[in-house]
């Protein structure tokens, strides 16, 4: 085992900027009119603001270094963050820069297609390069969000069933306990009733489960594959065949595309539409959660229905059409075209041969993850009777040493914080695996990164045994200990604003 | 807590009970441990419950350090408590309990907790131990007092248990914090009988608490484990002049509520038209019903964490009735509704429900795969195995 | 070669992970995925490019053939709006340790989580509105969430809408809304505004016992701020509906806090906090109501709250994570995912940059240039300015008179490398040719000067 780093996160102790104010500071001018004008000459008094809000009076060096400050106590990727299927990748800063200039930021969306030439370029190149990886027939980008891309699917289904005046009867959407969250609860928002699969011996939910439920009352089937526990099912043809047959649709969750990109295409295996993520498989950054970009791509038949408008390149240059029998919108706009040109450049950059390598590495990266991982007592893997290798994740469970020593999957991920480690993925919803933990390796990892976290879990988990309170209270070298979340479900302590905290703790 | 609340006008009382030797078979290979302490013993068991027990009520004391408590003497609690100070300890009155600790020291101790006035009744055992405990709370006062168990028994099947030892102090303590905040559930109490049969032995009110503390996108947040919707969802679909046969269990018996009909939870009951037409029925009377209906709906919940559909705990549903149905119904067997609320189901070792009949033919046409609804809108599929 | 974003593409440390996983082909490590199931068609990529210079190049090469809004002179908002975007903002939204986090622990995550507590503290502030939740994808979104929250409470199926609504978002809420033939779809009414003020008041809504909410924006699409909110929320409440009320967030040191004009559920865009165009790729949308347990257990979204640490320092965790759908699957509200946090940041910088005395300027600066820019434009021949009293930041410029449409005028101001407003005459055709024109701070004297010239030269 190395030497572990000496680390410990850097603590400011910063107050909150409404904190720092003193009166009359300033952190900002705005421009003095063209021409003054009284606001009580110009509109009705009671449409106007009567009292100030109260808002922090903080000059612009106070604000810059507060911030920073904030920066440095969020660990982010300057750790180690192995966040299994949110594939945490390096983020090429040459896209960050590039998508900061004027051709990008100050960019309108109701600017004259004329006017936006470079970028529904990039955008319909782009649909190329993800038509060529899925051999779907047209992309959108204007899903926020995977999730959002899964909702833009029951929205997209929802259509094509009302145009064929079924929406009535085809009112259950399929999916697996082991698909992610957002699949049955976007087809449970867009009006459907929800069937969950459960997953059975294999580590998937079986073919003939799924026969059990299908009927003519069959909407679409929502899952994901690989599974955020690095299972294939193998499958899954004749589940989007027995779809097919009672006139379902099939949707693809590609989140977990980063161990099979370049070697799997979701038409190829039938399904109607797939989403991929700009933000986890495509290099953009994660921002901690978005802006993001799930993109949907779909059938020629299924493209009638798409949200609009759709970019199409012409004779005359590149176009933005509306989809007369589409959706309308899901969102504003295009989408987050600033992403989507960050993922252009990347999967420019990475090319047929770079993501099929990254694919490889990301796979190896795992299985020598878990050959390491299994050596340490107290580390099991969920579905062992399943012997064939996991792809670019696993699912282990701390279940043996939490029986043995009393601490949990959860007090391991805090003590780990304490060595520059971020946390681990556990589990979604439902846990079907007790403690469970999952890391995802990626191609961005060293070795000698991946080596370092297994190091760091090793060593914990022998702590727990020598020193149980100390992991059981972890953190200890954060920037603030660990939270007591007691307060956070209660009405009486909950604040999700300042006014409200004072208020409730009566210091209003 | 704020002293805002109506609820916080006086202090919350906290009744603790420990079965010292609840767990000791586990080990050992023994389905439980009730009447077979020496047995456990002799093959060398070390009891469990005292250091979960010590578990707990660590943990309680450190999320509630403000606390009145009473406890049985002795191996039945006192002996467990941390250093509690700041809890102002009420120890029973009582002969300290001997060396072998039976049921009948945990019904007492029970009975006399209840008496206290306690809030909330926290025991540390298994089912058969929540079996003790939920028939000396009915004994008293129905199910007036809600109860939380610890879980160090052999088998856990009764939906009265945290997870761990320190998630039922977690709930135990937001529940004694503002019970009325977030209420109680009716939970089901099984065991096994004498003759190894799951049986449902009656239901008490257990603390019903959203999820508990959690990371942001992860931690389990504790399963649903609410019928009435359901149930309502069910009751609203009931057809006209269809004989209904409502088999035991707490959700099937909200399908009886929802209809305004005092169903029970223990036994099968009969509805049509929205009357009730037999409370409990025997197989005999069922014959009888199905014979008189010639359209009739099976409804099932399954029991206990086994998942048992048809063959323990309500063998009065026998070959003959189901046959019966089948007859009374060309869809009857494949049309008998199946109702787990998301709790049960997830509480099932795999997702399987088994089928015991001593008719294997008839068993056979159950078997396979089938829909299980667990709230409005919303289902499962299950593999039916004989 | 080895790849640069890839360290272990390094022959050797592939070479050390092969031999402790014992393989000698990497394909083997695929035996999970059925031969049949390979992809058979090539996905038609070119191999990789290495070189940073030889991307870089590539992907600028198409940023700068757009025509922006800085090198252009701009009128153009509906809904997405070009204001200033102060330096600071800009240096912490690019700083790695923002721009990387996924779900760390609350510790891990600390300084992000105080942003975020900051970013719905102050916009609470500007809103009078105590309990906000993180931004959902933009204000079409929100609006769409909010209409939801308002269908759940009352167990209604109605949401009123004024005609004078963004088309865009009218899309996204009926989306949101859903269809006849699924469960509990909302419907859409649409009610007219007056032509003669641009606003709606009680009597056109024409509330009923099926309305769960009213959708207002104000000021609205149109730009005219609407001057009976206050009413209109009173009699809602009469009613038993919820008031769902849009705003501009940067309009709100000027205008009265939504909060005090009894909305019930408030929605906007988190854009003009400091979000660049990005071509729409700057949308955001809030949610913020009173703190009542009613409304928060309605949420879709994650929301920070203050906390303790066991220690008893300050900290931060998620409130009601299990109403969301990482909670509760498809029985949590809505659904969530990953969003627009980053801009979140960014938010709370602008806001602190800004403070009471800053939004109160700006406020007064963008409706005077405003009104100066119309005035201006109002003197053309032909040229007319509707509701020219009512309006902050965007107003309606009517060019019928001039016998020209609107987009031949923009095609000609665009020579003048002037975008002028947003063609409203599909959308609108009542307002016959009229264009949304958009004056922000950032429009100086000679800006207006030189649309006014190049007006007169297209016009001519
Ligand atoms: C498998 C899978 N599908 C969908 C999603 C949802 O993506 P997003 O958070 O972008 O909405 C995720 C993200 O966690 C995921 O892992």
């Amino acid at each position: 085992m190395s030497e572990l780093r000496n680390y410990h996160a850097a603590v400011w102790d910063e107050p909150l900027v409404m904190e720092l104010s003193a009166p009359g500071r300033r952190g900002n001018v705005p421009p003095a009119p063209i021409a003054e004008l009284d606001p009580a000459t110009a509109l009705p008094g009671a449409v106007l603001r009567q009292a100030a809000p109260a808002l922090p009076e903080v000059a612009e060096p106070d604000v810059l270094r507060h911030f920073l400050h904030l920066s440095q106590e969020t660990m982010g990727m300057v750790g180690i963050s192995l966040f299994g299927t949110c594939t945490m990748k390096y983020n090429p800063r040459v896209g960050e820069q590039l998508s900061g200039r004027d051709g990008m930021a100050e960019l309108h969306p109701d600017q004259d297609d004329s006017t936006l030439q470079g970028l529904l370029e990039a955008v319909h190149r782009f649909d190329l390069m993800l038509r060529g990886l899925s051999g779907m027939d047209r992309f959108v980008f204007q899903p926020g969000g995977g999730a959002h891309a899964a909702y833009t699917h029951t929205a997209v289904t929802r259509a094509y069933f009302a145009d064929r005046g079924e929406l009535e009867q085809r009112r259950e959407i399929i999916t697996t306990a082991q698909a992610h969250p957002c699949n049955p609860a976007t087809a449970s928002a867009a009006g459907f009733d929800v069937i969950t699969l459960p997953v059975e011996e294999d580590g998937y939910a079986s073919l003939d489960a799924l026969k059990a439920v299908l009927s003519d009352r069959t909407a679409a089937l929502m899952i994901n594959n690989p599974d955020d526990m690095g299972i294939y099912n193998p499958h899954i043809k004749e589940w989007v065949d027995a779809v097919h047959e009672v006139g379902g649709l099939c949707f693809y969750d590609h989140a977990n595309f980063n161990g099979v990109m370049g070697r799997l295409r979701a038409r190829e295996l039938g399904f109607d539409a797939c989403m991929f993520m700009l933000h986890k498989t495509f290099g953009v950054a994660k921002g901690g959660g978005g802006p993001a970009v799930g993109a949907y791509g779909c059938s020629e038949e299924l493209a009638t229905y798409l949200p609009g408008p759709l970019v199409e390149a012409t004779e005359d240059g590149y176009v933005r059409r509306e989809n007369p029998r589409g959706v309308g919108r899901v969102r504003e706009y295009l989408g987050n075209l600033n992403q989507v040109v960050k993922a252009f450049g990347w999967l420019t950059a990475m090319g047929a041969d770079g993501i099929r390598e990254a694919a490889d590495i990301s796979v190896l990266a795992n299985n020598y993850m878990e050959v390491r991982l299994l050596e340490l007592k107290g580390v099991t893997k969920a579905f062992p009777q399943m012997t064939k290798r996991r792809l670019e994740m696993t699912r282990f469970s701390l279940e043996e040493y939490t029986a043995e020593t009393g601490i949990t999957a959860v007090d391991v991920q805090n003590r780990m914080g304490d060595y520059g480690i971020d946390a681990f993925w556990l589990s979604h919803e439902p846990w079907i695996v007790p403690e469970p933990f999952t890391p995802e390796a990626g191609e961005t990892w060293s070795l000698e990164d991946i080596d370092y976290w297994i190091d760091v879990l090793a060593h914990v988990l022998e702590e727990g045994r020598s020193d149980p309170e100390l992991v059981r209270t972890a953190p200890h070298q954060q920037v603030v200990g660990q939270l007591d979340g007691s307060s956070l479900d209660d009405p009486e302590k909950w604040a999700t604003t300042w006014r409200a905290h004072r208020r409730k703790s009566g210091r209003g | 807590m704020t002293s805002s609340g109506p609820w916080a006008a006086r202090a919350r009382v906290l009744g603790i009970v420990v079965n010292p030797v609840a767990g000791m078979g586990g080990r050992v290979g023994l389905h439980g441990t009730d009447g077979q302490v020496e047995l456990a013993r002799a093959r060398g068991a070390e009891p469990v419950a005292p250091a979960r027990a010590r578990r707990a009520l660590a943990r309680l004391h450190e999320l509630a350090p403000d606390l009145d408590v009473v406890v049985a003497p002795g191996a039945l609690g006192a002996d467990h408590l941390p250093d509690a100070t700041g809890w102002r300890v009420t120890v029973l009155d009582g002969p300290e309990p001997g060396a072998e600790t039976t049921a009948d020291d945990t019904r007492a101790a029970v009975s006399a907790l209840v008496a206290a006035g306690v809030d909330l009744l926290l025991f540390v055992g298994g089912d058969g131990t929540a079996r003790d405990v939920a028939g000396a709370v009915w004994a008293v006062c129905d199910d007036c007092v809600p109860v939380l168990g610890v879980p160090a028994g052999v088998k856990m099947h009764s939906a009265v248990f945290g997870l761990t030892p320190e998630t039922a102090a977690l709930a135990a303590s937001r529940h004694l914090a503002a019970p009325e905040r977030h209420g109680t559930r009716q939970a089901e109490v099984v065991d096994r009988d004498a003759a190894g049969d799951v049986r449902l032995y009656g239901t008490v009110q257990v603390p019903a608490l959203p999820a508990g503390v959690q990371p942001a996108k992860g931690a389990p947040a504790p399963l649903a484990d609410d019928a009435t919707a359901l149930a309502a969802e069910v009751a609203a679909e009931l057809e006209p002049g269809r004989l209904y046969l409502l088999g035991p269990g707490a959700t099937v018996d909200q399908v009886g509520h929802a209809l305004g009909l005092a169903t029970t939870p223990l036994g099968v009951d009969a509805v049509c038209d929205g009357r009730l037409l037999a409370v409990d029925a025997d197989e005999a009377t069922l014959l009888d019903l199905l014979a008189r209906h010639d359209r009739a709906t099976l409804v099932l919940g399954v029991v206990g964490g086994q998942g048992f559909l048809l063959g323990r705990g309500n063998q009065q549903l026998s070959p003959a009735v189901l046959r019966a149905l089948a007859a009374a119904d060309p869809a009857g067997l494949a049309g008998i509704l199946v109702l787990a609320t998301p709790a049960k189901v997830g509480a099932l070792p795999e997702p399987v429900l088994h089928v015991d009949l001593d008719d294997p033919e008839l068993a056979a046409e159950l078997a396979g795969y089938r829909r299980v609804r667990t709230a409005p809108g919303r289902s499962t599929v299950l593999r039916v195995e004989t | 070669m080895a790849h640069p974003y890839m360290p272990n593409s390094a022959a050797e440390s592939k070479a050390t992970m092969m031999a402790a996983v014992g393989v000698a082909d990497v394909d083997e490590l695929f035996e999970q995925i059925p031969e049949d199931h390979l992809a058979r068609e090539s996905n038609g990529l070119a191999p990789g490019v290495r070189s940073e210079a030889t991307v870089r190049r590539l992907v600028r090469g198409l940023i700068d053939r757009n025509d922006d809004c800085v090198a252009n002179l701009s009128f153009l908002g509906a809904g997405l709006w070009q204001h200033h975007v102060p330096a600071v903002v800009d240096e912490i939204v690019t700083r790695s340790e923002f721009l990387t986090p996924v779900w760390g622990t609350t510790s891990s995550d600390f300084g992000r989580n105080q942003a975020w507590f900051e970013y719905a503290s102050m916009l609470g502030e500007l809103l009078a509105m105590d309990f906000v939740g993180l931004p959902v994808y933009s204000w079409g979104s929100a609006a769409g969430n909010a209409i939801r929250m308002a269908a759940r409470l009352t167990g209604r199926g109605e949401v009123v809408v004024p005609a004078s609504i963004s088309p865009e978002r009218l899309m996204v809420i009926r989306t949101y809304c859903g269809l006849v033939g699924g469960n509990d779809p909302i419907s859409v009414r649409l009610v007219d505004f007056d032509p003669a003020s641009g606003t709606v008041d009680v009597a056109a809504l024409g509330l009923g016992p099926d309305t769960a909410a009213v959708y207002l924006e104000t000021p609205n699409h149109l730009g005219v701020v609407e001057t009976a909110v206050a009413e209109i929320a009173a009699a809602a409440r009469a009613n038993g509906t919820e008031t769902v009320l849009g705003v501009d967030p940067i309009s709100l040191g000027l205008l009265a806090a939504p909060g005090d004009l009894g909305a019930d559920v408030v929605v906007g865009s988190t854009q003009p906090l400091g979000v660049h165009l990005h071509a729409g790729g700057g949308v955001g949308g809030f949610i913020a109501t009173r703190d009542e347990e009613r409304y928060a257990r309605e949420y879709p979204t994650l929301q920070v709250s203050v906390a303790e640490t066991t220690r008893g320092e300050r900290s931060f965790g998620m409130t009601l994570f299990h109403q969301s759908s990482y909670g509760s699957r498809e029985d949590g509200n809505d659904w969530t995912g990953n969003s627009v946090y980053l801009w979140t940041v960014a938010n709370a910088v602008y806001m602190s940059l800004l403070g009471p005395q800053g939004f109160a300027e700006l406020g007064r600066t963008i409706l005077a240039n405003a009104r100066y820019a119309a005035g201006r434009v109002a003197e053309l021949d032909g040229v007319t300015v509707r509701w020219p009293d009512g309006f902050f930041k965007e107003f309606v410029v009517d060019f019928s008179a001039t016998g020209r449409s609107v987009a031949d005028i923009n095609a000609g101001l665009r020579a003048h490398h002037v975008f002028g407003g947003k063609d409203l005459s599909t959308d609108f055709p009542d307002l016959g040719q009229s264009a949304l024109y958009c004056v922000t701070e950032l429009h100086t004297a000679d800006d207006i000067d030189a649309l006014v010239t190049a007006l007169k030269e297209v016009l001519a």
